[in-house]
């Protein structure tokens, strides 16, 4: 019994650590489908060169001049086709001639399009011999941390965290309780406190993988900054995943059934998944409802790890969230020790 | 000697013996009275059988003995202990098999023992317990590949690994098929004849009378009959068991007259169940010519006639008027 490795708890987590290893499954939840979330929204919303405006001219003087313009790839076409390729998005502008000059067609509830409508007309004014009245230079920013990858991947970070420390936690126990397992685990002489610490365990060992894993990747590969201390980073990423293991804990606390706990998962996580800023900040939501919005463990969770990668804000800073964050991680673990159902 | 099976006074071991003893046990759930007023006692070193159909509140019983249920009322003592100041103690001296558990399928089961062994303070090794449950050639491979009789080897390897002095054994081979059955029979065997006191529910009654010292027989939360299989069989009133069917000259089947029946010497008891006769007698040879001129005599025609030796299943039909598999 001396033996560290005899020891019950370490036996425990072993074992869940082993089981968890052995569902292909999860695998692909927690590790894979993060990182091809990443890759996803990452080519999709990825920083291009400036783009081009494509734009149709009626004549091929008009096109010359357009296509002077780096800004602008410029096309020749009839007014006809031309007004079809308008209306159906292949060119942004037209430019016909007329008598007396140029006419531009465009839909000016367009952005793109209304630069269009500028680049052009500047690009046939100095064509036809206009001078800049005042000489300008630019000087190019192009900062990472701005980005729409920088502002997700804390997003899909916190996420993730969410459904792997609930289905982890909440699925595995109402598993066992299921098949009879808890009843015959409690039946032994094991003490209960190292059951459910077990999976604390065994979920802060995953926890070092999982995390490395994708932010080594959204490092390598998108270049997303950590600008704050990677020490009170991955103190936030504990934090936040024993939060929501205490939540997973209170669900699985009391329900007898797969199908009871994954509906009561999906209504505790899919408010969160829409309302917690994932994707899009979450200060898009009405001032009525923010209260609420920012007392929810996952906004919390993301506001910190936002603080901590983009702005480099240190802990004392992020005491708001930290503050949530930690009285979601006591309340629930404390409910659901008192109710928790053992067979 | 066996004329009151139900009288504890006989079969009660000697007191402080006793690995298990059990005075006024009631439990409800909700409106059914599963355990309703049981006492008993089960000595140092026996095997004994809790025997009934389901429902009859057997694994009520053995839970409550487990300290999984609380009783509503009465007093559970184990190895002179109980489960309100001694529950920690009980459980490392005890070993269990509960209905229906199932162990993590992706799990193997040298890993699953290794779990459980790691509960107690001190037990047999891993390797041991694979050996009792004959389980060698299966302790690298996953539980979930198991046969049901393999399975149910597992869980009281698992029970046996704290190297347990009472053993809980609920309805062990229940939905296993009749070569497993026998494969775990051998295994208790074995536990018995290593000196553990063993108490095991079934609803086998063949299993009862082949495994148990002394069995109690359930029905209703209540305990019908105690005693060993044999003073059990015995009180059935003979030791063998005819069954007749008859026709007569009337359509639907003749009406036996059952009086010159119970006139034969060594007949006990007659019953009927759907056209299906049974009498038990104490001499075979005597009493099936008499009872074969009896129907004669009253023209009714035999259809069918077989005998076999009285069980406790016979013990249990004549108590309660029902078969056992009727639920």
């Amino acid at each position: 019994m001396s033996k560290l490795a005899e020891s019950s708890l370490v036996q425990l987590t072993l074992v869940r650590f082993k089981l968890i290893l052995r569902e292909p499954e999860a695998i692909f939840w927690i590790f894979v489908f993060p990182i091809l979330l990443a890759v996803g929204l990452g080519i999709a919303f990825r920083n291009r060169p400036p783009d081009q405006l494509q734009v149709g001219a009626t004549t091929p003087q008009l096109t010359q001049a357009l296509a002077a313009d780096k800004g602008l790839r410029a096309i020749t076409v009839d007014e006809q086709a031309g007004t079809h390729a308008l209306a159906v998005g292949d060119i942004l502008l037209l430019a016909i001639q007329t008598q007396d000059g140029v006419a531009y067609k465009y839909d000016d509830t367009n952005p793109d399009a209304r630069i269009a409508r500028m680049q052009a007309d500047r690009a046939i004014q100095r064509a036809a011999g206009r001078r800049d009245a005042v000489r300008a230079e630019n000087e190019l920013v192009h900062e990472t941390g701005s980005r729409y990858i920088d502002f997700v991947v804390p997003g899909l970070l916190g996420m993730n965290l969410m459904g792997s420390a609930m289905w982890g936690l909440g699925f595995s126990i109402v598993e066992a309780r299921q098949k009879k397992l808890l009843k015959r685990m409690v039946a032994s002489p094991m003490p209960r406190w190292q059951y459910l610490v077990s999976f604390l365990l065994s979920r802060l060992a995953m926890l070092v993988i999982e995390v490395a894993v994708f932010l080594g990747f959204a490092k390598v590969v998108f270049g997303v900054p950590f600008r704050g201390s990677l020490v009170e980073l991955a103190f936030l990423c504990v934090l936040t995943s024993l939060a929501f293991s205490a939540l997973g804990l209170l669900v699985a606390s009391r329900a007898r059934t797969m199908e009871a706990a994954s509906g009561l998962m999906n209504l505790v996580m899919l408010p969160m998944w829409i309302l917690s800023g994932v994707f899009f900040s979450a200060s898009r939501f009405p001032a009525v409802i923010q209260p609420f919005v920012r007392a929810l463990p996952l906004t919390a969770a993301i506001d910190a790890m936002r603080g901590n990668m983009l702005q480099g804000a240190a802990l004392p800073q992020l005491w708001a969230p930290v503050g949530i964050l930690a009285a979601w991680l006591v309340a629930p673990f404390v409910i659901s020790l008192r109710i928790f159902r053992w067979r | 000697m066996s004329s009151a099976p139900n009288s504890q006074a006989e079969a009660a071991p000697v007191p402080g013996s006793a690995s298990l003893r059990l005075r006024g046990l009631r439990k409800a759930f909700a409106d059914v009275v599963a355990v309703d007023g049981l006492d008993l006692e089960v000595a140092r070193g026996e095997c004994f059988g809790l025997l009934g159909p389901n429902g009859a509140g057997k694994t009520t019983t053995i839970e409550i003995c487990e300290g999984l249920t609380p009783p509503d009322a009465g007093e559970v003592e184990l190895l002179g202990l109980n489960w309100k100041s001694g529950a920690n103690e009980l459980r490392q001296r005890i070993g269990i098999q509960l209905q229906e558990t199932q162990f993590p399928d992706k799990l193997k089961v040298e890993e699953t023992l290794r779990l459980f062994r790691s509960f107690y303070r001190c037990g047999i090794s891993v390797d041991e317990s694979i050996r009792i449950a004959q389980l060698e050639e299966k302790r690298g491979a996953r539980v979930g590949g198991l046969s049901g009789g393999q399975k149910q080897r597992l869980a009281m390897a698992c029970a046996l690994v704290g190297d347990p002095e009472l053993l809980f054994l609920d309805e062990p081979t229940t939905g296993l098929d009749p070569q497993a059955r026998r494969h775990l029979w051998d295994l208790v065997d074995g536990l018995k004849q290593a000196g553990r006191t063993i108490i095991l529910t079934t609803h086998y009654m063949e299993e009862a009378e082949r495994l148990c010292d002394r069995v109690a027989i359930m029905d209703h939360g209540r305990i019908i009959a105690l005693g060993t299989p044999a003073q059990l069989i015995a009180s059935v009133g003979g030791e063998h068991i005819v069954e007749f069917a008859v026709s007569g000259q009337m359509s639907g089947g003749g009406a036996v007259d059952t009086a010159p029946l119970a006139a034969i010497p060594g007949v006990q008891a007659h019953r009927e169940e759907a056209g299906l006769h049974q009498v038990s007698v104490s001499e075979l040879h005597t009493a099936v010519p008499q009872i074969v001129d009896a129907l004669a005599a009253q023209k009714l025609h035999l259809t069918e006639l077989r005998t076999h030796s009285a069980s406790l299943e016979d013990v249990f039909v004549r108590l309660t008027g029902r078969n056992l598999r009727d639920e």
